[in-house]
This record gives structure tokens, C-alpha cells and sequence, in this order.
């Protein structure tokens, strides 16, 4: 019994080590208010777990920035998945205090909850393996395999707009797509150009995917926040300052650069690009 | 309420399902007869063979079984089982899975339903110069599957939502259709309860039927 409980004191002391060696690179130990941000924890450039238990991305870069400018230490975050389907609901159940995670402002969402932001405004475009010159234009993809995600609103956009006549292969996540590209059984991932570049930085994939550039839809990335919080217009102040100080552009750099992403300028506070 | 339906082929999407369903039904149903037989069979190999098949498919994640047919069969291999489009291919791969997987649990339940019948009517069927191959298809079989067809009922119901698996490779039944609607429209909730109505408007009467079906021809000892 004894040996029993030393080994859950060691258990639990080593939890905790690891817990406070997750908490961000500025070490600030978390005594204060808690605050839940939901993000990603599956795509790598916006918002991601890391097998070790610290999260990166452009999108835990924002939260983590607003976060500071609300009061809360780095280490007061507790990061929580808001998968692309749950947001709405982690919002109105009050779950997290605001959403960054590749959460793109369309009407129908915003009957639901409020968007401070946006704060990125991405667009749909292809990943195409390096070597591939065939595909210059949107025109060109008709004749193409693609790959996209299973429902998803750039799956949607290629069979209703972008390319009709296009063979699609739907796959339940983005790096089924890869592997396809990989090995030639499609031609092109398509999604926003943020995600692409997060997966085309990775540095087992460096080098063999470009993105194609194509600027086939507007997707404004805002910061999801319970319908009529006061949160909206602290956040919006963060993120005003965020860019006037340059720290937008760095954290830009930082996560997508090395994918030859052509960043737009950021946006305006309250307007939507459609 | 409803209004988020409209310009949503809910109908085309459970046609897929039950197109899904019915032809992986047909395939492990053939496949795991074969698979049961020879899991009874007296020749050591084959008993081998099933048992080691049974044990590994029925404990292989089917998500994991499903993405292999496309990841590992279609894309590294170029299996297309004849067809030319994703369409197409993607179908018969989701078949091809859901039917090896489904077969484990049919060859299982046929087996509990073959150990039901008395050792006597084997012994007497062998002992009237029937070879092993009639015995088990003249005699054990026939009675075997009468008192199987409420597990192998189960085992339906099973399949059909099991289907559902295949969105991860992009076949586009009801559960792809229920991710882009999700994707829309921000109703998460009322969706999901539209979907699960459909599910149960599929499995409900299957069930009902088989559980009839299952009382008229059991084998009364």
C-alpha cells in the first residue's frame, strides 16, 4: 500500500513538472484568474498540441498575446480543443471565455455568437506538389484530383464554384490529403491558405508541396465570444495594439513563413472582406 | 425549425447508407459463413486460419480498417477495384472494408449458432456417408442459422451505423452529410437529433422484422 501511494505522489509530482514546463517560453507561473481559450490542437501553423503538451501556432499566439492584454499571466491559460463542429456550443454553454481557432465570421455563425476581429483574413488556395507546373490557374483544376476534408466549407466551394467538373476525395482529415499528394493519387489539397502553409512548413514536408496562390474565396478568421459579451471590445483593443506594435506580423513570419505564404496586410477591426 | 433541411439531400445521403449496408450484408454474410465453416472444419489450416482472422479483424479499430483501404489499398497499392472515380472507388472500397470487418462478427455468431445443434445430427449425417462438406451444408447449417438470426440481427444494426465510418474516406452517406450541415448552419444539436431519427427510422423496423422472423423459424428442441 505504501509502495502504492509513493508511486502516486511520484506519478502526480512528475504531472506537475511536465504541467508547469507546458506553460508557455515566458515562464510566468499562472496564481491569477484563469482563463479558457479554445483553439485547435490538430493543425500545425494554427493551432496545435505538441507531443510533449505545450501548444504552438498562429492562432495560440493571438489567444496568448490577448490573454496578456486582458490581465491574465501566460501561465493562467488553460487551452481547450474547440473542434471546428463544437464551437458555437463551447461559447453558448460558456464552457471558454473566447475562441481563436481558424473561426471564420459568416453570417449563420453570427446569429449564434459575437466575432471580435477579424484578425487574419485567409483565403482558399491549393497545395501542389513542388514539381507540378500543370496547375497555374483556378481554371486549370477542373481536370485535377483534389483532396479536402470531409464537409468542409472548401470541399463544399470546389463542387459548387471553384471546380465542378474536378474529381474531389474527401478524407476525415488534412493529412490523409497529404499522403495522397505524396504519393500522386491527387493533385492538390485545397483549404484556407493559413492551414496549408502550417502543414506545408512542417519540416518533414519541406520543400515538396508550394502553394499555388490562387485567392478563391475571403475567410476572415475573428475571435469568437459569447453573444453580447463585453469581451468583444477588450479583444478588439488587444488585437488593434497587436498589429500597431508589430507583433502581428512577427507571429505571422514565425508560423507560416516558411511555406512562401504571401500574407495579406492585417485587417481592419469590424471589416469583413466578402 | 426545420427550415435548415432545405437545398440538404438528406434522402440521397440514407440511400447511400443503406446501399452501404445492404451490399456489405450480402458480402460478410457469404464471407463469414466461409470463415465459420472453416473455423469448424477438421482440417487444422483452415481452423487456423479462421480463428487467426477472427481475432485480428474483430479487434482492429474499423475507422483504422476503412482509412487503410483507401490510404494503404488505393493509394500506395492502385487498388480501384474496377472503377475510375473517387465516386465509385471510394465506395466499393468502404464495402470491401465494412464487409471483412462484419464477417468476424457473422462467422462468430454463426459458430455460437452452430454449437447449438446436437453433436448427434453430425455424428448421424457422417454415419449415413455424407461427406463433411454436406453434413455441415445439409444438415448443421440449415439448423444453425434458425437460431442464429436474432445475433446476426444485432450484428445488422451494428453494420448500418458502422457505415457511417466510411465519411472518413468521403463516401457520401448520411454521416458526411451531417459534417457539412454542422459546417453551415450552427445547429449542431438539431442536426445530430435529425440524423439519429433517420438512423433509427433504419435500424427500428430492420430490428422489429428480424426479431419476427427470428421467433417463426427458431428450431424448437
Amino acid at each position: 500500500m505504501k509502495a502504492y501511494r509513493t508511486t502516486i505522489a511520484a506519478v502526480a509530482a512528475l504531472g506537475l513538472a511536465l504541467a508547469a514546463a507546458g506553460c508557455g517560453d515566458d515562464g510566468d507561473s499562472g496564481d491569477g484568474k484563469k482563463i479558457t481559450i479554445g483553439i485547435k490542437f490538430d493543425q500545425p501553423g494554427i493551432g496545435l498540441k505538441t507531443p510533449s503538451g505545450s501548444y504552438t501556432g498562429f492562432d495560440v499566439d493571438v489567444a496568448t498575446y490577448i490573454a496578456n492584454e486582458l490581465g491574465h499571466k501566460s501561465g493562467d491559460i488553460v487551452w481547450k480543443e474547440a473542434k471546428s463542429a463544437d464551437r458555437e456550443t463551447l461559447l453558448q454553454r460558456g464552457d471558454v471565455d473566447f475562441i481563436a481557432a481558424s473561426y471564420s465570421i459568416t453570417p449563420t455563425r453570427s446569429e449564434k455568437v459575437d466575432f471580435a476581429g477579424p484578425y487574419l483574413l485567409a483565403h482558399q488556395d491549393v497545395l501542389i506538389r513542388a514539381d507540378d507546373n500543370s496547375i497555374t490557374k483556378p481554371e486549370d483544376l477542373n481536370s485535377k484530383k483534389l483532396c479536402s476534408v470531409t464537409g468542409s466549407t472548401s470541399a463544399q466551394n470546389v463542387k459548387t464554384r471553384i471546380a465542378p467538373d474536378a474529381q474531389l476525395q474527401e478524407y476525415g482529415g488534412y493529412s490523409e490529403c497529404l499522403t495522397g499528394l505524396e504519393n500522386n493519387a491527387v493533385d492538390a489539397l485545397t483549404t484556407d491558405d493559413s492551414i496549408l502553409a502550417g502543414y506545408a512548413a512542417q519540416s518533414q514536408f519541406e520543400g515538396k508541396f508550394k502553394l499555388a496562390g490562387f485567392k478563391m474565396s475571403n475567410e476572415n478568421y475573428g475571435i469568437g465570444v459569447p453573444k453580447g459579451s463585453e469581451l468583444k471590445a477588450k479583444i478588439n483593443a488587444a488585437l488593434q495594439k497587436m498589429v500597431a506594435d508589430g507583433t502581428w506580423n512577427q507571429y505571422v513570419q514565425k508560423n507560416f513563413g516558411p511555406a512562401n505564404y504571401k500574407n495579406e496586410p492585417a485587417p481592419q477591426i469590424g471589416v469583413i472582406v466578402s | 425549425m426545420f427550415d435548415f433541411l432545405e437545398g440538404y439531400d438528406l434522402l440521397g445521403a440514407f440511400w447511400t447508407t443503406v446501399r452501404l449496408t445492404v451490399l456489405s450484408a450480402v458480402g460478410a454474410l457469404i464471407w463469414g459463413t466461409v470463415l465459420a465453416a472453416m473455423r469448424v472444419s477438421p482440417v487444422p489450416l483452415m481452423r487456423g486460419f479462421g480463428t487467426t482472422y477472427v481475432n485480428v479483424v474483430r479487434n482492429i479499430p474499423l475507422t483504422v480498417i476503412i482509412v487503410f483501404t483507401s490510404l494503404g489499398l488505393f493509394q500506395t497499392l492502385g487498388v480501384t477495384l474496377g472503377a475510375r472515380d473517387f465516386t465509385t472507388i471510394n465506395f466499393r472500397l468502404a464495402v470491401l472494408g465494412l464487409t471483412v470487418y462484419t464477417a468476424a462478427f457473422v462467422c462468430e455468431a454463426l459458430r455460437s449458432g452452430i454449437n447449438t445443434v446436437p453433436v448427434g445430427q453430425m455424428e448421424a449425417a457422417r454415419a449415413i456417408g455424407l461427406t463433411f462438406p454436406q453434413a455441415l451444408g445439409y444438415i448443421v447449417l440449415p439448423q444453425a442459422f434458425r437460431s442464429v438470426v436474432a445475433p446476426l440481427a444485432n450484428v445488422l444494426i451494428a453494420l448500418t451505423k458502422n457505415t457511417t465510418v466510411a465519411a472518413a474516406i468521403g463516401v457520401a452517406e448520411a454521416a458526411a452529410l451531417m459534417r457539412v450541415m454542422i459546417e453551415n448552419e450552427a445547429q449542431l444539436i438539431l442536426i445530430s437529433a435529425v440524423f439519429a431519427f433517420g438512423f433509427i427510422c433504419l435500424t427500428l423496423p430492420a430490428g422489429l422484422f428480424l426479431g419476427w422472423v427470428s421467433k417463426k423459424v427458431s428450431v424448437k428442441r
